[in-house]
């Protein structure tokens, strides 16, 4: 028999999650109720976390924002501000399943899914978001790429859980995007994924660059290397080239049916690429 | 562990049910308080049968745990019609053949009121996106877009020329 918790601090929720070593945290539950269903988890306690205020809803932080861990995906796109500031964010926690799954769905639940393919971590990474953990040893803030471990699993210790996920103030001539590729139109899961956030100066030089990849590794990648190789053009062909090539040469993707290794390694720059464009035009609509 | 005693607004009214930490929002629906109309097809958030309104946003009933629904407004399948007046998007799904085993059925009329309710006037290719969680595999789903598009333009009093 399972045990239902809706604590109203986060004290309490970690203090719940760290007494019982199978126990789960709850926000959206898109993933966790399947998991529930098919058997692959089988908690004997659900801390739902949703009672505790700071958990629900967007606000201002140090410049940019902290956005409550069960805030749903939805709920994003009706912030204005977050979406003019970081709109590849906002995008790709969009093109999560379908609007009912949207309405429930979280980014901190995407991200301690660990999918590879979970289409809001590339986004969050590129944007050099972190994440606000809470667990029994107080809080810590940790980069997004740092919590997934591996498929399925994260570095979260017992008792700890995402509060927060924060985005940094943008800069006035910075822009993100985020792509993906999938064979259907929507409902699907990333065969490929791309973010890509910039900062332009008032020339359209690239001042600072981030790429980061999705479903082409067992977590997703910020790929530094294809960042810096932005940095200080003006963006020509000739730096995308070699963007795509330092993003081909990070990516360590599986065979399946899905995708081939050759298909996603080859997707991925043309997806990084496309993004890079995409953020180019955001920033300079911005400078 | 005992039963949770969960009160909610279902389609209007306060209702408490008792249930199992573990139960889904649809199986409470459909067991406990045998509101039947929103099916299974899925149990994995893929189909959109047992989607319903949860304080006004669309979700998959299956993917909704019944302690959770505990203050929440909950709108079936069940609460659309007005006793035996059929809202317009039932009435047209009828008389264009927007259904054929009526299995989805429900779902996708509590989608396509959502969608109503939010854009009076939505475009084809809106209407589809906004569907695109709801699964049919009898109608080929142009039945179902024609009848969305007719019920809207019936709800803005206007007369689609044909």
């Amino acid at each position: 028999m399972i045990a239902f918790h809706s604590p109203q601090t986060l004290e309490d929720a970690s203090a719940l999650l760290a007494a019982e070593p199978s126990a789960r945290p709850l926000s959206g539950g898109t993933d966790l109720l399947v998991q529930m269903r098919s058997g692959r988890v089988e908690p004997a306690a659900i801390v739902d976390l949703k009672q505790i205020p700071s958990m629900r809803g967007i606000r201002a932080h140090d410049g940019g924002f902290a956005i409550g861990a069960a805030t749903p995906c939805t709920a994003l796109l009706d912030d204005a501000a977050l979406c003019a500031a970081w709109p590849g964010v906002v995008e790709a926690a969009n093109l999560i399943g379908s609007v009912q799954v949207r309405n429930r769905a979280t980014m901190a639940g995407n991200l301690c899914n660990a999918s590879p393919a979970a289409d809001s971590v590339p986004a969050l990474i590129a944007a050099d978001a972190r994440a606000l953990v809470v667990g029994p040893a107080g809080e810590r803030e940790v980069p997004i790429a740092d919590i997934p471990a591996a498929p399925g699993k994260t570095n979260l210790a017992q008792g700890e859980f995402v509060a927060e996920i924060r985005l940094p103030a943008k800069s006035a001539s910075g822009g993100d995007a985020y792509l993906r590729s999938i064979p259907r139109t929507e409902m699907d899961i990333a065969v490929v994924g791309a973010g890509v956030s910039l900062v332009l100066d008032s020339s359209g030089t690239c001042t600072a660059a981030r790429v980061a990849l999705g479903a082409v590794a067992p977590t997703a990648l910020l790929v530094e290397e294809a960042g810096a190789a932005l940095v200080g053009t003006g963006l020509d062909d000739a730096a995308l080239d070699r963007m795509a090539d330092a993003v081909r040469a990070a990516c360590n993707p599986i065979n399946d049916k899905r995708g081939t290794v050759e298909y996603r390694t080859a997707m991925a720059a043309i997806l990084a690429k496309r993004a890079t464009r995409i953020a180019q035009s955001r920033a300079g609509a911005n400078s | 562990m005992s039963k949770i005693a969960v009160t909610a607004t279902i389609n209007g009214d306060e209702q408490e049910f008792l249930c199992e930490p573990g139960e889904s929002l649809l199986d409470a629906l459909r067991m406990r308080l045998n509101l039947t109309g929103s099916k299974e097809g899925c149990g994995s958030g893929d189909c959109g049968a047992c989607t319903v309104m949860m304080d006004g946003r669309m979700v998959c009933s299956c993917l909704v745990l019944a302690p959770e629904a505990e203050g929440k407004r909950i709108e079936t399948i069940e609460g659309v019609a007005e006793g035996s007046v059929l809202h317009p998007i039932q009435r047209k799904f009828l008389e264009m053949g927007g259904l054929q085993c009526g299995f989805c059925t429900p779902g996708f009329i509590v989608a396509a009121k959502a969608l109503l309710e939010r854009d009076p006037d939505p475009s084809e290719t809106e209407i589809r996106y906004w569907l695109a969680g709801n699964l049919c595999r009898c109608t080929g789903y142009d039945k179902i877009i024609r009848a969305v598009q007719e019920a809207a333009a019936e709800m803005r009093q206007e007369r689609v020329v044909s």
